[in-house]
């Protein structure tokens, strides 16, 4: 295996509504900043990759017009995802091991702001028996969240801890979206939305954009003081009809965190995607997280939710505790697919 | 026996808020002012009529407003035969038109001339709806038309094609 290590990360503020710019402003911005932190220059980067969701933009092929943010000319080597950028980051990770090229860039963007978010999730469902039933994104969230306080191991006050420590993180983070109102006692007072999720335990509705820039071996250590080394990068899914599902726990998260090497030492911070507050609950059990563990330091999918961005943001918020030397070993997580369907773990270290 | 099925029916409808963006709105209120507006890149100097807010070469987020002349050169065309929904009456020319000041060539109808004397080169110029009916939509241009000028050296366009 070839050593590679993300040496950038840059993100825009996610807003609830991005009313002026269009993807392709918003992007442009984040790609060249990350492009800039990185050190390397724009047409040394030896391929491009995007994550993001034509049903998010209304319009089919978005992703091609949002190419016009990167300068494909002369012609580039370019890929995209149907999905989050974590994933568009994986795919730049295994053609970095091809070993022809250095480095690579990886762009994710997302308004949902356009259309009706909680529905159009529902697209994503079986298409013959489940989707024409329409079950809303949070709905299908509240089914998970109520088997798990069924199960008796969390109560709604745990769901209301985990929404608290996010909104007072995020007070720290200038691109979050919600950060005030971490009092758990007036959390647990809001109506439900959903039962049992209040609205505390429901991610905002965000548009946004982030871009990271990947390098290998010698091209990492020579633009970046600390790199942050990913160690180990699996994802793995589980089939897609939720009845044949244990919702209560996360055997795709927990197969790819042992496949990432989490266990392999300690970890000083996880950001996990978790974008209802009862999934933070199932993916740390996933994940054998250790008590002493800083979990989602930026606040996390609860206070910022860019749909096809905020796993990508998890990775970059890690790495760039990494490449700040606030931690040596760091956990990410994404997740895609209702009730974490889908996971995705990378494990980044600054040791050689 | 049971029914074979072939099809079900599932019924889907979402409804999108579109947003043009700050190039395309500046674009689209200066067709609604009777003028076409462009934006220049400020690294390679290159003038994009409709701007989409990054160079598409150089990934940088253009600058400068630019507007350019309501004439140009047509660089390529072609003859639409095939009558489908369209609502003028085939045959009729789509063409490629470099305006003067412009390094992108724009979509649109040529108009005013028989199909089969269109051709590369040829000088053309915007004809607008009328001052009333100005709108922010490429339907505010009706199409363009041959202005009679000399037919444009093909070196100034071939870069454009
Ligand atoms: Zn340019």
């Amino acid at each position: 295996m070839r050593d590679v290590a993300v040496v950038s990360f840059a993100q825009m503020p996610s807003v609830r509504r991005e009313a002026q710019r269009n993807e392709v402003e918003m992007i442009g911005p984040v790609v060249q900043s990350a492009i800039e932190r990185s050190g390397i220059g724009r047409k040394e980067i030896g391929f491009t990759v995007s994550g993001s969701s034509d049903y998010l933009a209304g319009q089919p092929f978005s992703f091609v017009m949002a190419l016009d943010a990167v300068g494909a000319w002369p012609p580039i080597r370019e890929s995209h995802v149907e999905m989050d950028g974590a994933w568009a980051l994986y795919e730049a990770w295994v053609r970095l091991q091809h070993g022809d090229i250095n480095s690579a860039l990886v762009y994710a963007f997302g308004k949902s702001s356009p259309g009706s978010v909680r529905d159009l999730m529902a697209l994503q469902l079986d298409p013959y028996c489940v989707a024409p039933l329409w079950p809303d994104a949070i709905s299908l969230a509240a089914l998970q969240a109520r088997a798990l306080l069924d199960r008796g191991d969390y109560s709604e006050r745990d769901f209301a801890e985990v929404a608290s420590r996010g909104r007072a993180a995020a007070r720290d983070n200038p691109n979050s979206q919600v950060t005030g109102g971490a009092d758990i006692d007036a959390l647990l007072g809001e109506p439900y939305v959903a039962s049992p999720l209040r609205r505390h335990a429901c991610p905002p509705i965000s548009d946004g954009a982030a871009a990271v820039v990947l390098a290998a071996e010698d091209t990492a250590r020579r633009v970046c003081e600390r790199p942050a080394w990913i160690r180990g990068i699996d994802h793995r899914i589980e089939p897609a009809a939720l009845g044949v599902r244990d919702l209560t726990s996360s055997p795709s998260a927990e197969l790819a965190a042992a496949n990432a090497g989490v266990a392999d030492g300690g970890v000083d911070v996880a950001e996990l995607h978790a974008p209802f507050a009862h999934q933070e609950l199932i993916l740390r059990d996933a994940l054998g997280l250790a008590d002493g563990v800083a979990i989602n330091p930026s606040g996390g999918a609860l206070t910022a939710n860019p749909l096809m961005v905020a796993g990508l943001i998890r990775i970059g918020e890690a790495a760039q505790r990494l490449i700040d030397g606030d931690a040596t070993r760091a956990a990410a997580h994404a997740t895609s697919g209702p009730c974490l369907q889908q996971n995705l773990v990378c494990v980044m270290e600054t040791k050689q | 026996m049971t029914e074979r099925i072939v099809g079900i029916k599932t019924p889907i409808k979402l409804e999108y808020t579109y947003t043009p963006g700050l190039a395309s709105s500046r674009y689209l209120n200066g067709v609604a002012r009777g003028k076409l507006i462009g934006q220049r890149c400020p690294e390679c100097s290159k003038v994009y009529v409709p701007a989409r807010g990054c160079c598409p070469a150089c990934g940088v987020t253009l600058g400068e407003e630019v507007e350019v002349a309501q004439s140009g050169t047509i660089t390529t065309f072609c003859v639409v035969n095939l009558p489908f929904y369209q609502a003028i009456k085939p045959p009729y020319v789509c063409a490629s038109i470099l305006l003067d000041g412009a390094d992108m060539a724009l979509f649109h109808l040529i108009q005013e001339v028989p199909a089969e004397e269109v051709r590369m080169g040829m000088r053309v110029e915007a004809v607008w709806v009328e001052p009333g009916e100005l709108g922010p939509t490429m339907e505010s241009i009706r199409y363009f038309r041959p202005t009679g000028e000399p037919d444009a050296d093909y070196d100034s366009y071939k870069e454009h094609l």
